[in-house]
């Protein structure tokens, strides 16, 4: 029997496999296929204070090996969440986790707040980095002094662990990762999606309404892991490592990188029980390479 | 407001292929997933895993175009590597297929002893056989109003005519029945009878011409919309089309909220300005 629990300091897993925000719906959406008490946790889809719409379709276009999405963030907003939803979700024996969104750096705030008063929330992640509403994919985790002044801003609101998800859109993700920590986050989560374009030839036209999206997938597994591993080696927070993970193997290729645990993101959407088929997949490995706690796999890339 | 809501989502990882029609760029599979058949009703859809590989990557939707209670069958035509790479399935391969998925055609509300019209342009015809057989069953007389580019593009038509169905065909280049589009040939045929409804699928246009026409003369109208999906059950929110709701109009999921919503709840062409 494996031991396949994972201890980021401020949260022990029951296991490394999150379900990536925006990927995940609420959680409900999945209840008809798996049991979400295997998980390690899951992310429910970025709240902001009010209801939003999201963006004009198309909203999604495949790419070679992977997925672009300018979804939008759309959702119920936080009363409707923590009425009708957080009741719902809480009692599955999980890291439940809520991925916090804001126009401004005050509605992260608003937001956090608003959740505080709510039982049954093991951490924030906070989504600094989506690149679907603001021109050209602005938001914070752009630059090391918007990230460290929303996670301090947020961190003066709660005792709640936070964990603060980055942006692959920059030239040195280590600096975004060192704010985030220096400004109190408990954790950095990384990647998100990266900014991307489809053309219509015959139209020549973007085959998103938004024009630019976000790329997931497969496609972005190899940039994601060296990012994971440029800032695994040098912070002193747990990294979550995301980006393309459909296999057991995906998984365990970040846990060598420095991934304390991983999200799986697009995958939901083609096996709505991949996550714990992954889950599955790493404790076959962890038994055939006689390795009896999947955290000593963690950080041991060999270079 | 319509229709059946899929009370259960299955996956069935391995449905296989006992069947197999093809014309020109039209194909017709038959699956045997007696789980997902027993509870699939009219306008429902499956999301089908085209192979184990990453490319692609996502899973296609197809409405159920037959049910026999122990198979189901899916039509299309070939539009891009998707369906391609099935086209080019064999018998005896299985395929990953989660479903039924999304809320159906509504049939339950009073058409018995009523004359129903159904509109399918092009592939769009896929649901409609399955209604035709379910609303037949109900006591409905059904007309069936089929629309293509050529004649070519009318593959099914003999098998609506073996079942018995009345049929009125159109094509574009008029190679085959009425000449024109086959919204156009419905508005025609509706100086001649009044369907208790009309149920269509096609494209968005058609679809659009179909609702003017059902307005002016109040008779109540189903649309199954078409949209590339990315999960097919209500996570990634990628398939979203302009609906009413109460007073205002939301962005409503095609998976979950549809496929098939009602002639007033539908803004059309919202997403082409």
């Amino acid at each position: 029997m494996t031991d396949l629990s994972v201890d980021l300091g401020f949260i022990k897993l029951k296991n490394p496999v999150i379900a990536a925000s925006g990927t995940f719906g609420y959680g409900l959406e999945f209840e008809p296929f798996i049991d979400l008490n295997l998980l390690g946790g899951f992310v429910v889809k970025g709240l902001y204070s009010s209801p939003r719409e999201g963006n004009v379709p198309p909203r999604l276009v495949e790419a070679s090996s992977g997925l672009i999405n300018a979804i939008g963030l759309p959702g119920i907003g936080v009363e409707k969440f923590s009425e009708e939803v957080l009741p719902q979700i809480r009692k599955y024996d999980t890291a439940l986790i809520v991925n916090v969104c804001g126009e401004s750096e005050e509605e992260y705030g608003s937001v956090v707040e608003f959740l505080d008063k709510n039982e049954g929330i093991s951490a924030y992640e906070l989504n600094i980095s989506c690149p679907n509403v603001k021109k050209e994919g602005l938001c914070p985790a752009l630059s090391p002094e918007a990230t460290f002044s929303t996670v301090s801003l947020v961190r003066k609101i709660t005792s709640r662990p936070l964990i603060t998800k980055l942006s692959p859109n920059v030239t040195d993700i280590l600096e975004i990762a060192i704010s985030a920590q220096e400004a109190g986050s408990d954790a950095v989560s990384l990647v998100n999606t990266f900014l991307a374009l489809a053309v219509d030839t015959e139209t020549r036209r973007p085959k998103l309404a938004n024009i630019y999206g976000g790329l997931s997938g497969p496609a972005i597994k190899p940039i994601a892991l060296r990012m994971v591993h440029q800032v695994a080696s040098r912070v002193n927070i747990p990294v979550i490592g995301m980006g393309g993970i459909l296999e057991g193997n995906d998984a365990l290729q970040f846990l060598i990188a420095g991934a304390k645990a991983v999200e799986v993101g697009t995958a939901n959407f083609i096996d709505p029980e991949a996550t714990v088929r992954i889950i599955d997949e790493l404790e076959e490995y962890c038994q055939k390479k006689g390795i009896d706690r999947i955290e000593t796999l963690i950080g041991s890339l060999k270079t | 407001m319509s229709g059946y809501s899929s009370a259960r989502m299955i996956k069935d990882p391995r449905a296989r292929i006992i069947g197999k029609e093809s014309w020109r760029d039209y194909f017709l599979l038959r699956l045997e997933s007696p789980r997902i058949a027993d509870q699939s009703r009219p306008g429902q859809f499956v999301m089908v895993r085209i192979n184990a590989h990453h490319h692609p990557l996502l899973r296609r939707p197809f409405s159920i175009h037959s049910n026999s209670g122990k198979t189901i069958e899916i039509f299309f035509q070939v539009a891009g590597l998707g369906t391609d790479l099935l086209s080019q399935k064999s018998l005896d391969e299985t395929l990953d297929i989660l479903g039924p998925l999304g809320k159906g055609f509504n049939t339950e509300a009073g058409l018995e002893g009523k004359t129903v019209a159904l509109v399918g342009g092009g592939r769009g015809i896929a649901p409609l056989y399955f209604l035709a057989q379910e609303l037949r069953s109900s006591g409905a007389a059904v007309r069936i109003f089929y629309g293509g580019k050529s004649q070519a593009d009318l593959p099914l038509r003999e098998n609506f005519e073996k079942q018995g169905f009345t049929i009125f065909c159109s094509t574009d280049d008029g190679s085959f029945g009425f000449k024109g589009f086959v919204s156009d040939l419905l508005k025609a045929e509706l100086e001649t009878f009044t369907p208790a409804r009309i149920f269509a699928c096609g494209p968005e246009p058609m679809m659009k011409k179909i609702s003017g026409t059902a307005r002016q003369k109040s008779i109540p109208a189903e649309f199954s919309l078409e949209s590339v999906m990315g999960c097919g059950f209500g996570a990634c929110w990628g398939c979203v089309k302009r609906i009413k709701r109460g007073d205002g109009e939301e962005w409503l999921k095609i998976c979950e909220e549809g496929p098939v919503f009602s002639a007033e709840e539908i803004v059309w062409g919202e997403e082409e300005g």
